[in-house]
């Protein structure tokens, strides 16, 4: 017999004391709702955000390319299908460079899928503009931009607008470990540093 | 360069020396206690929390009730999604597999991401016997593995070692396994973490084949998710051409919906933070971003076992988020290793002996006993696993696998398996203790101290009892001491 069918006899044997006639359905979940949004989720996000120790910026698009300027300085790299107008001076396009050249790199810039103000997460879902999961992962700052319309309030809302064909990344401040006495370090193995331009 | 928990003393005798350890003691007192602050607060932030708890539970349950139609639905996502899916077993058939695809890759060495399923089925050295070296890339598991030493910890694994011992870890050993640590290294944790940063940097970049566990697996879609600090989890799901994860069949849910209820529940229990730095989820193989070979093992490993036991079944619910361990006072005082398992803690006290079967080996029979009863795992669960009722349900089990030996541990064992049958748990539970208690008084002697102990006991308990004195239980309820006590810190300094 294959393991396949080994293993679906045993769960089969296992759980004789089920009623042949329970549906999933009969077992009952009872979950809280989304919650409704809010004006004041921005502020949330913002200070969610800073909470993990990110650096977060609040512009107007009139603003947005000087800080742009101001925070992506020396080699920074790009989505190849981010709009041209928002590209650093020193933008990097990335035309599947091999991760060796990821690595050389200063900064990345990038957009988001969207924020969850409750979590202060961002979400990738690495659609145009977010770049590819190793571009927004191997340079050691990431520069990204979310609009305040696309913040979220909480968990629930954001997963009900996201796609599960899309691979995700979601990101809540820089990479961190406590491994050692239980010491927070910022900064391990993903970028060092978070910085998010909020727009609006 | 790794150890295993074989021949791990039974829990009494390890716990022993394990107590003797000052070291320890002080890293996990204060590992404990900081996790558990950090933990309270931000549940306390969720007016919620106790429905959704009850929603992860509930979908636990319709996952594990359903379980062959689950599975068959992952598989047929997963497939649709270009990833392979294979079954395993056991722990052998699950190691060949991946030692199969690296082999067919014709890589010696893979990169892997913090798994327990991984370590729970020996892959290290199964990849090691076929001349191919697995990385671990978590900070921790990399003291772990460099320091030749057995994690202690869900979620720290290295908390058992201070600063000083890691810089002597690293000096010493990351030269003869790649870039070694700087000459100068200090012992200052983000001096470290660089260090860690730079000797794991060449091997995520050359690496071909990465294996990773997954906290989730939604049938609905075929997503995986993996839910992680460090960025280690990111590098190895994304870089390498070929990405294994080997998945136990109790880590489904339903639908992606489903994650909603479990994304909330597992960062705030887990590292007691809103939320884990990252996540990463993906469904099978996307076209020019992450590895193009994707295989999913999906492992049973006697996990159908538990899920055979009506009581014990609700083990199955757990997302590893190691609460329980930090909660509870048998931990905290004698640190994971004393439970020679890769799941230590209360959780490890349930699911080992129902995973390897009660009855014949003498140190997984001891471990229903790693525990006082005091129920307070079972209130931080977020997915409400009672595990008081599972210990004296299996203490009851390992009573009737040594029949022969009549004694007072198995009448009022059996009582308490009675009385937990129909009641509800906390103040049940201290009716077992008070139950237990008039029984073993008989035996009773005085400590040194002048305090009320528990002399020889009958049966696997006295194993445990012979390895420290034991509290008498009666006088005080279980409860009402922790609290009086701050968990026992107070009234043992
Ligand atoms: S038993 Fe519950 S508290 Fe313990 S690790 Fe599992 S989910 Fe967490």
């Amino acid at each position: 017999m294959s393991a396949r069918d080994e293993i679906l006899g045993r769960i089969r044997a296992a759980l004789r004391d089920v009623p042949a006639t329970e549906t999933p359905a009969d077992i009952a979940v009872d979950r809280p709702a989304p919650a409704a949004a809010s004006p004041a989720d921005v502020d949330t996000f913002v200070e969610r955000v800073a909470d993990y120790r990110a650096r977060v910026v609040r512009c107007t698009p009139d603003e947005l390319a000087a800080h742009i300027a101001a925070e992506c300085t020396g080699r920074v790299l790009v989505p190849a299908d981010l709009p041209t107008e928002l590209w650093p001076a020193g933008a990097v396009p990335d035309h599947a460079l091999p991760v060796t050249e990821l690595d050389d790199v200063d900064a990345v810039l990038t957009t988001a899928a969207l924020g969850i103000a409750e979590t202060g997460t961002i979400v990738l879902d690495h659609d145009p503009g977010q770049g590819r999961r190793a571009a927004t992962l191997v340079p050691d700052r990431h520069v990204c931009i979310v609009r305040a319309d696309q913040v979220v309030p909480d968990v629930p809302s954001a997963i009900a607008k996201l796609d599960p064909t899309r691979p995700q990344t979601w990101i809540s401040g820089p990479s961190a470990t406590s491994d050692i006495e239980l010491d927070r370090v910022e900064g391990v193995h993903g970028p060092r540093n978070l910085v998010v331009l909020l727009l609006g | 360069m790794s150890r295993t928990f074989l021949g791990t003393p039974a829990f009494p005798e390890a716990a022993r020396s394990a107590l003797a350890n000052t070291q320890l003691r002080r890293n996990l007192a204060h590992a404990t206690s900081t996790i558990r602050a950090k933990r309270a607060a931000v549940v306390g932030e969720v007016a919620e929390w106790e429905r959704l708890r009850r929603a992860g539970a509930a979908l636990k349950d319709r996952t594990l009730r359903h379980l062959d139609t689950y599975l068959q639905q992952l598989e047929e996502s997963l497939t649709r999604a270009g990833a392979t899916v294979h079954w395993a077993r056991d722990a052998a058939e699950a190691n060949r597999i991946v030692v199969d695809v690296a082999r067919r890759h014709g890589t010696d060495e893979v990169v892997k991401v913090k798994s327990m399923v991984t370590a729970e089925i020996g892959l290290n050295d199964a990849l090691a016997a076929a001349g191919i070296t697995a990385w671990e890339t978590d900070l921790a598991e990399l003291i772990v593995q460099l320091g030749d030493d057995l994690p202690s910890h869900i979620l720290v694994p290295a908390i058992h070692r201070n600063r000083s011992e890691v810089r002597e870890i690293f000096l010493r050993e990351m030269g003869r396994y790649g870039r070694p640590a700087p000459a100068d290294l200090s012992d200052v944790p983000a001096e470290l973490a660089a260090a860690a940063r730079a000797h794991l940097r060449e091997k995520f970049l050359r690496s071909r084949v990465a294996v990773s566990g997954a906290n989730f697996a939604v049938a609905e879609t075929g997503t995986l998710a993996v839910v992680e600090s460090e960025g280690n989890g990111r590098m190895c799901l994304t870089l390498p051409e070929v990405l294994i994860s080997v998945v136990g069949i109790e880590k489904l849910v339903p639908t992606w919906a489903d994650l909603e209820v479990f994304l909330q529940l597992l960062p705030r229990s887990s590292t007691g933070e809103r939320m884990n730095p990252y996540t990463s989820l993906w469904t099978g193989v996307t076209p020019g971003d992450g590895p193009q070979e994707v295989h999913v093992v999906l492992l049973d490993n006697g996990r159908t076992q538990v899920l055979a036991d009506e009581v014990g079944r609700q083990a199955l619910r757990c997302i590893r988020c190691s609460a329980c361990l930090n909660v509870c006072p048998v931990y905290e005082r004698t640190g994971g290793h004393s439970y020679g398992s890769v799941y230590p803690g209360p959780i490890g006290a349930i699911l080992t002996p129902m995973l390897r079967g009660v009855g014949a080996d003498a140190q997984v029979d001891s471990l229903p006993y790693a525990s006082s009863l005091c129920g307070a795992c079972f209130e931080v669960c977020p997915v409400r696993i009672d595990i008081p009722e599972v210990l004296v349900h299996l203490r009851a089990e390992v009573v009737d696998s040594h029949r022969g030996h009549p004694s007072a541990q198995n009448a009022a064992m059996a009582a308490a398996a009675w009385t937990l049958g129909d009641a509800r748990r906390t103040s049940v539970a201290e009716r077992v203790a008070c139950a237990v208690g008039k029984l073993l008084r008989r035996t009773r002697r005085r400590a040194p101290g002048g305090r009320a102990t528990l002399g020889a006991l009958p049966g696997p308990a006295a194993r445990w009892a012979d390895a420290r004195d034991v509290p008498i239980p009666a006088p005080e309820s279980f409860r009402a001491w922790w609290a009086r006590t701050d968990g026992g810190r107070t009234e043992q300094q």
